[in-house]
């Protein structure tokens, strides 16, 4: 085992007491990236080159980092105090503006781009002693569940199976963690792409609730959705870097001013009487039927419902109240109402992205600006901007808004309810956490689903309900499938309920730590 | 038999809120005089991650607004996006209020110079962002970002003028009462407040609403009301030569008064208007509400009528009174601190205190002749310390020296000569000094009494009372 390989809150206390220095955690962890990354995505990079390597990065910098982790360890040296992530590396999802740095979106359209100023979640890390290792590679503009529609190629591959996805939008976050790329990342969730990412690569990922976290400086898809989250490799790890991104920011004026409770000192507090549900909504998958229109409904996987089964039962044996039968009905809906209200968003997000005043303008001569700009976002978005603000462009339209987009809004308010339902302290079911698969299955091969952008969004459809309905979900590790591949639980709660999620996460890490399956390690890690 | 037309007009007005800061960021609002592209950071720049944080100050004047135009302020409202492209919208979309705007109804009642009344009414107030400026320049387009998130308010009337007179006159009075509730600096030549002008025709005495066109870039009193005057008559020429009237779109070119085509056909434009994610639904409890409104001072048409039934002033002096809100205040002060005839105060700012705002380009609050002084100028005049030369006089005395009146008249011994001995010393001199006048006088020419006094006001530069001066004159001449 290697510095990069311990936990953060490890590191962190090692580092305190002067046992390592920040600079060797640092050098452990960028021979790490040597060994296992490969070369960085790139544009018009090739899609199939080094199939056994992660690709995480889109962008790697080191030498700030080293300046960083210098700095660290000069404080400690002088005696001053330093932050509760002094001398931790983490990466950043490339969908977060850092000053100084190539912030790309996995956007052509934004490759070139510098940001001059950092976002909120980032600077906080930052501030409190953690060292930025780069940025990691995404789905482009987050559109995706693969991070196969990235411009910057090689995409990220998944850590316990090169030939699988790593899940996305946040797949190089969950592949960086997952390698020992850096202890912690920092990813954001539209409809699941902290949690699907962290389910297939087998890590911690937390979206928090809407409002919780900073969206300031996270370049927008879908604005009513986005969430920015931790992904940790632990659940101690996440609720410290959760703690860090957590709170109001005079930026962005739909976060909480709330106080932000104390997500690390209560983690093992027992869970005992706490109401943990089960619903069969979230055990099947809804999917049009292309020839009929109708929807279609299909079991999720049976070893994946027992892994959950089991989760269901640990935390049984630590005393949790397991509730079954717990009726969601407006789930299958989830994905529909998805797909109008985030591309109304993303489309008028992507509006900005015109070649006028910074990122990719075209290269042909034009004759008029209205030829400019054709060009330049023809030019410069992939496949999935480009039929998002097709079909964001459409619903939106004045005369079908009513029938699709504001019908959506409605359905979005009906899944909100179902969940008001289930948690309301004197209703019928009274519950704290609500336990589901995170995926419907564990992670898919590179090149299977990619291209049929239907099918893609239906990865996302145990998570994207908590998206819609602004509540806080966590996903962690599970067992394996007989692939060697993770399975990842979901625990959704009411508003600002990650304390108590975090908790049981915790309480099942507890439970479990003597497993054998605890022990395995990806497979690219047994030669390093 | 010919068909006798009315216009009918509705204004579409933005009003620049003259606040400290941008609507959505901490950049200075305003740019006037700035070097392009200095007052811009990420957000009014729409850099990608960036979100808008709406500014209280602006909402707070947008309040105050609907107040003063009688519209409903409504306890929430909402942001919306409004979705094209052009190059000085930095976002791509501008954030605007669409179906929920943070005011409903209104109008306002103004006087037409010939003392009748119209009413305009109001449909909505929507609080957003200006975009920033295009300039071509040479086959090359500069864009300046300086005035992207600047504060507008749009307010759009009914179609209820009637005549580019009335026009005219309703910006006159709401660029007068922007000015007056401190809400917006209201200088047209500036883009402060802009105007776009709807038009149509129809026969007097039906209620129809024909096709109209639409003027852009009116951007002054004069223009209001010459453009929209020329338009009125071309619609007439149109419908009286049977053509009928197309919905154009036109441009004013003030220089040469001609309106010009800019659009044939106006296309509705689909801005796919939704929600603004990045903001919260805005809020105005009555507890905020009724903090801000109490703020509202009473409106310039209101102190106007209330100057003629209180002061019995004419509607003439009450309207120059309350050109600005700093004169009427000036003037109810000066009367207060005068405790006299409220017609006499009314003449001595009209006739005196006007020119000396208008020679020095400032307002009532910025005169050193306060109200105070002003009274006590009147004051001496009437109890006969100076006479009215002195007085005038004095006025430019104080203003420049910021010195209070009475002391000046004592300082410089402006008060007038009316002690008698004095007077009859030097008119003794002046009738051994003139002898050939005198004598001419006594021959009958007594047309030279008035030299005699204007020798005497001469050299007591000007303080001596002349009555007296020509009682004593009249006694020595004649012995």
């Amino acid at each position: 085992m290697d510095l990069c390989d311990y936990a953060a809150y490890q590191l962190v206390w090692m580092i305190k007491r002067k046992q390592v220095s920040a600079c060797e955690v640092l050098e452990s962890t960028l021979r790490r990236i040597n060994a296992v990354d490969g070369m960085p995505g790139q544009i018009e990079g090739d899609r199939n080159a080094e199939p056994d390597k992660i690709h995480a990065f889109i962008s790697l910098t080191a030498e700030r980092a080293r300046r960083q982790a210098q700095q660290i360890d000069q404080a400690i040296q002088a005696g001053e105090e330093v932050g509760p992530l002094a001398g931790v590396p983490f990466t950043v999802k490339d969908i977060f503006c850092v000053a100084d740095t190539l912030s790309t979106a996995g956007s052509k359209i934004l490759s070139n781009f510098v940001a001059p100023y950092t976002a909120t979640p980032v600077a906080r890390v930052e501030q409190a002693g953690g060292i930025l290792l780069g940025k990691v590679n995404l789905d482009e503009f987050t559109f995706g569940s693969s991070n196969e529609s990235s411009a910057f190629q090689p995409s990220p591959r998944n850590p316990w199976n090169t030939s699988r996805v790593p899940g996305g939008s946040s797949g190089g976050s969950a592949a960086a963690v997952a390698a020992g790329e850096g202890c912690l990342s920092i990813g954001t969730d539209t409809a699941g792409s902290i949690r699907q990412p962290a389910a297939f690569c087998g890590v911690v990922g937390v979206k928090p609730t809407y409002g919780r976290v900073s969206r300031y400086g996270l370049i927008a898809f879908g604005s009513s959705l986005d969430c920015p989250g931790p992904l940790a490799r632990n659940v101690s790890d996440a609720a410290l870097l959760l703690q860090i991104m957590s709170g109001v920011d005079p930026h962005d004026s739909t976060t909480a001013n709330l106080p932000v409770p104390d997500y690390v000192t209560d983690l093992e507090k027992p869970i005992k009487g706490m109401r943990i549900g089960l619903s069969p909504d979230y055990f099947r998958i809804t999917y049009v039927d292309a020839e009929s229109g109708e929807l279609d409904q299909q079991p999720i996987p049976d070893d994946y419902r027992q892994a959950i089964y089991r989760v269901a039962g640990r935390l049984a044996e630590m005393g949790a109240d397991i509730v079954e039968e717990i009726p969601m009905p407006h789930t299958k809906y989830s994905i529909p109402a998805y797909f109008v209200i985030s591309r109304v968003e993303a489309a008028s997000n992507l509006h900005r992205y015109d070649g006028v005043k910074y990122g990719y303008r075209t290269q042909q001569a034009v004759n008029d600006l209205r030829e400019m700009y054709r060009k330049t976002r023809g030019e410069g978005f992939g496949l999935q901007p480009k039929l998002r603000i097709l079909m964001g462009m459409y619903v939106s339209a004045a005369q079908y808004s009513e029938q699709y987009y504001l019908r959506a809004l409605r359905v979005r308010t009906l899944i909100r309810r179902d969940f008001e339902v289930i948690f309301d302290p004197n209703g019928k079911y009274r519950l704290h956490a609500l336990l589901t698969p995170t995926t419907p299955t564990t992670a898919f091969p590179i090149a299977q689903v990619y291209g049929d952008s239907v099918l893609m969004q239906f990865a996302d459809q145990l998570t994207v309900a908590a998206n819609h309905a602004g509540l806080p979900a966590l996903s962690f590790p599970c067992g394996f499938d007989s692939e060697g591949l993770p399975f990842g639980a979901q625990l959704i709660g009411p508003d600002f309920s990650e304390d108590q999620l975090l908790r049981l996460a915790r309480n099942y890490e507890l439970v479990t730590e003597s497993d054998q399956w605890r022990k395995r390690l990806p497979p690219i890690l047994r030669n390093v | 038999m010919t068909i006798e037309y009315e216009a009918v007009i509705g204004l579409e007005t933005h009003i620049q809120l003259n606040t400290l800061t941008k609507i959505f960021c901490s950049c200075k609002a305003d740019s006037w005089n700035d070097p392009p592209n200095t007052n811009i950071c990420p957000v009014c720049t729409g850099l990608p991650g960036v979100l808008p944080v709406l500014n209280k100050a602006a909402v707070e004047k947008a309040m105050l607004l609907a107040a003063a135009m009688n519209a409903e302020i409504q306890p929430i409202s909402y942001f919306d996006r409004k979705n094209y492209f052009y190059p000085d919208l930095p976002k791509g979309y501008q954030i605007s209020q669409y179906n929920l705007p943070i005011a409903r109804g209104g109008y306002l009642v103004f006087p037409m110079p010939d003392g009748t009344e119209r009413k305009v009414t109001i449909h909505k107030m929507h609080l957003e962002e200006d975009a920033g400026k295009t300039k071509n320049d040479f086959g090359r387009r500069l864009i300046d970002f300086n005035r992207c998130g600047v504060p507008l308010v749009e307010m759009v009337t009914g179609p209820d003028l009637h005549s580019a007179d009335e026009a005219a006159q309703y910006i006159l009075r709401l660029r007068q009462l922007l000015r007056w509730i401190g809400v917006s600096e209201a200088d047209m030549e500036k883009g402060h407040l802009r105007c776009d002008a709807n038009v149509s025709i129809r026969p007097k005495g039906t209620s129809i609403l024909n096709p109209k066109t639409e003027i852009k870039n009116v951007n002054s009193i004069v223009a209001i009301r010459e453009s929209i005057q020329t338009e009125v008559q071309r619609q007439i020429r149109e419908v009286q030569a049977g053509h009928p009237i197309e919905s154009w779109t036109l441009e004013w070119d003030e220089e040469s008064g001609i309106l010009r085509k800019m659009r044939s056909k106006e296309t509705e434009a689909d801005y796919r208007y939704f929600r603004e994610p990045d903001l919260l639904s805005l809020e105005i409890d009555e507890q905020w509400k009724n903090e801000v409104l109490s703020t509202l001072p009473e409106l310039p048409l209101q102190r106007r009528a209330r100057f003629v039934a209180q002061y019995g002033l004419p509607v003439y002096d009450a309207d120059i009174l309350t050109t600005e809100r700093s004169l009427s205040e000036y003037y109810e002060a000066a009367l207060s601190a005068y405790q006299g005839d409220p017609k006499r105060v009314s003449n001595w700012i009209i006739n005196d205190l006007l020119r000396i705002l208008n020679d020095l380009a400032i307002s009532a609050v910025e005169l050193k002749i306060t109200p105070t002084y002003l009274a006590q100028i009147i004051r001496m005049v009437d109890d006969g310390t100076i006479n009215n030369t002195t007085a005038k006089a004095l006025l430019d005395k104080v203003q420049s020296s910021g010195k209070e009146p009475a002391a000046i008249v004592s300082e410089e011994g402006l008060a007038k000569v009316s002690d008698a001995e004095a007077l009859e010393r030097l008119i003794a001199q002046l009738i051994t000094d003139n002898p050939e006048q005198v004598a001419n006088y006594r021959k009958g020419k007594t047309g030279l009494l008035g030299w005699f006094v204007g020798q005497v006001m001469k050299q007591t530069q000007g303080k001596a009372d002349a009555q007296l001066a020509r009682s004593i004159l009249e006694k020595y001449l004649a012995e």
